[in-house]
């Protein structure tokens, strides 16, 4: 086994739609957020999206910006200019580099753009239900922009949704239109709202389709690929660009199905990564991975934009459900029952944990899950220590050395 | 060594700190080593301890069948047929020299792990140190520095202690700022000393739980045997050594080397 070994990296074909759809997400906000010509909302990722949208707000993804500081290798170098203003190194990295962004006045969007700054927010838009940062983040800017902010409070640790919690997150959600009325200068429009909420669902069901088309052996994808992929479903759900885009990246996984195209030559082990990308390492783990005959097939992260419970006869009540629902406002014994159902449909002979420094929410390697796991389907458990942004924060050599070491585990046991 | 028999199998373990050299025979003997600081040069100091192995085994590059290489340098062995990681190699040689169920510490110049083989020396899982250092050699290493204190005399210097000093820090410039603390407090070195050793030992002993034999390997125990007297006190298993417990990775790598 050599990590030497050049990977064989199967592009996609509607890659080219899914810049188009990203490049024209981000000229719409700039022009917008420049000449006034429309109202610009930013909105937490699993925020209220629907709605905002339905209102007629362009709505601007703060935690996507974060992910491009971290794919970028940006971040690291902005996140101490936000530790200087008080906010600690052990929060949320992605909270830190933006603001350490904005603060340096510093964009990826302008290499990728031309883009020379984020757009300013006329109001801004949280949901709590990943983390109370992303609140502390939007208190931040709303300040920093004199704009309104407002939010969602979402119960934690849920284990069965209860139908009081149900109705509590869609009176929140509902109880947002007025002041988002006085914010657009327009009336609330049921049946654009609707609208919204149906162009969601259909994109969650099409996202869906196409995370679970990796159960296929060889797998057409891998985890890697879905982390870029999934930029449409986070920053255009909602809309019929992203529905649209779903249809031929689906018909492409598909595709690949049929013919037995495998994203990884030689797939021989299947692992599953729960916990967040590392953003900065992106390509070499990918890499790694493929010179490894290992296909990530799945993961918590990209299953966390799945919404299709979404239902546009009763699209307040049923936002509150399917925000609910997500993976990580659930109790420990939901997220094992989940992962037992991931490790039945995708197949997976081993399970790899990040333990990310600054993203507590979403490393789940740290209450005995990782072992409680292995235990039960009787397969091996890694965990890896990192951050999805702050590279300091993570060891490569470290990283590498315990997966190559891992891979080798599963080929004994092949 | 079984008859005529001279095809030879090295494993090369580039480390952090050290680069060990292993030559085995056919019968799976350890004929040759050598040992030297890794330097900044890999190829090159590999390079050199393959030649002192080789000299030391009375035999030649001719005789050479295959060789794995393992460590952090692994990748930059001008020689080596394959790659194996120090996690493999390690728990290769330990299930070598202990064929039973067994827990694997080695301590290294910047990390440590621990694995866990069952009794057909499979895997069960392993863990390696975070990314900080503390517990590892390097430690050891800064300590003696800034105590003073030649780290080849930190051994005796241990197993003198009457009423062992305990650190409570992680951190290793932390835990010197301690130590001089202690020293202030007029605490005796060999105290201090053996409070060191403890807390490298509880840092590898709070990664993993332990089961069957307990195998120590690694330059650190090599040259602090008193560490495995004290595992073997704190744990109260049954704790081993291979006769080279530096060597380790470079054997497990040769044993590789043989099955390639």
């Amino acid at each position: 086994m050599s990590e030497e070994k050049k990977a064989d990296r199967k592009q996609f074909a509607s890659g080219k739609l899914l810049k188009k759809i990203m490049a024209d997400h981000f000229y719409e906000l700039d022009e917008a957020s420049r000449t006034g010509s429309k109202k610009v909302a930013w909105c937490t990722s699993v925020g209220p999206a629907e709605l905002l949208r339905g209102m007629g707000f362009l709505v601007y993804f703060p935690e996507n910006h974060g992910a491009m500081l971290g794919s970028t290798r940006m971040a690291t170098e902005l996140i101490p200019s936000a530790n200087a203003i008080g906010y600690s190194p052990d929060i949320c990295s992605y909270l830190t580099s933006d603001i350490g962004s904005y603060l340096q006045k510093k964009t990826p969007l302008t290499a990728a753009y031309n883009i020379q700054s984020v757009p300013k927010p006329d109001v801004l838009v949280f949901n709590t239900n990943q983390c109370r940062d992303v609140k502390d983040w939007f208190n931040w800017y709303a300040e920093e922009f004199k704009a309104p902010v407002m939010g969602i409070h979402t119960h934690r640790e849920l284990g069965d949704i209860k139908n009081y919690q149900i109705s509590d997150i869609a009176k929140q959600i509902e109880e947002l239109v007025p002041g988002l009325e006085k914010v657009s200068g327009k009336k609330f429009d049921m049946d654009q709202f609707k609208q919204a909420v149906e162009y969601s669902r259909r994109t969650s069901e099409l996202w869906r389709a196409c995370l679970e088309s990796a159960s296929a052996i060889p797998s057409p994808w891998t985890f890697f690929d879905a982390t870029i992929h999934m930029g449409p479903a986070v920053v255009a759900r909602g809309t019929k660009e992203a529905v649209e885009y779903y249809e031929v990246l689906l018909a492409e996984l598909q595709d690949r199905i049929r013919n037995k195209v495998g994203a990884i030559e030689n797939e021989k082990h299947r692992i599953y990564w729960d916990g967040m990308p590392v953003w900065g390492k992106l390509r070499s783990l990918s890499d790694q991975f493929a010179s490894l005959n290992t296909c990530v097939v799945a993961s918590t992260y990209c299953n966390s934009w799945i919404f299709d419970l979404l239902d546009p006869k009763a699209p307040f009540e049923s936002m509150g459900r399917a925000y609910l629902e997500l993976f990580i406002v659930r109790d420990e014994d939901f997220k094992e029952k989940y992962m037992r159902d991931c490790f039945e449909k995708y197949k997976f002979t081993g399970i790899i944990f990040h333990d990310a420094k600054t993203c507590p929410n979403n490393s789940n390697n740290r209450y005995g899950l990782p072992e409680r796991l292995s235990k039960h389907f009787g397969i091996p458990q890694l965990t890896i220590n990192g951050d999805l942004n702050d590279m300091r924060c993570y060891s490569e050599e470290q990283a590498k050395t315990n997966i190559e070491a891992f891979i080798e585990q599963l080929e004994e046991r092949a | 060594m079984s008859g005529k028999d001279k095809r030879i199998y090295i494993g090369v373990d580039v480390g952090a700190s050290r680069t060990k050299v292993a030559v085995l025979n056919a019968d799976k003997k350890l004929i040759g080593h050598a040992i030297r600081k890794s330097g900044t040069d890999f190829r090159q100091t590999a390079d050199i301890c393959l030649v002192s192995a080789l000299d030391m085994a009375g035999l030649t590059s001719e005789n050479v069948k295959s060789v794995v290489s393992t460590g952090y340098g692994r990748k930059n062995v001008s020689f080596s047929n394959g790659t194996k990681t120090e996690i493999g190699c390690h728990a290769k040689a330990a299930y070598h020299y202990f064929p039973v169920a067994i827990t694997v510490l080695d301590i290294g110049g910047q990390d440590n792990k621990v694995i866990r083989l069952d009794d057909r020396g499979m895997r069960i899982n392993f863990k390696m140190n975070r990314k900080c250092a503390a517990g590892t050699g390097a430690f050891l290493e800064e300590m003696s520095l800034r105590l003073d204190i030649p780290l080849e005399e930190m051994d005796s210097l241990a197993r003198m202690s009457t009423e062992m000093v305990e650190l409570g820090s992680f951190c290793t410039v932390f835990s010197a700022t301690e130590v001089l603390e202690k020293i202030r407090q007029g605490k005796k070195v060999p105290d201090i000393v053996k409070g060191l050793f403890f807390s490298v030992i509880k840092r590898i002993l709070e990664m993993e739980t332990m089961s069957g034999k307990v195998v120590m390997t690694g330059g650190v125990v090599a040259h602090n045997p008193y560490l495995v007297q004290m595992v073997r006190e704190i744990s109260k298993m049954d704790v081993n050594t291979p006769e080279h417990p530096q060597l380790a990775g470079a054997v497990g790598a040769a044993l590789f080397a043989m099955e390639n």
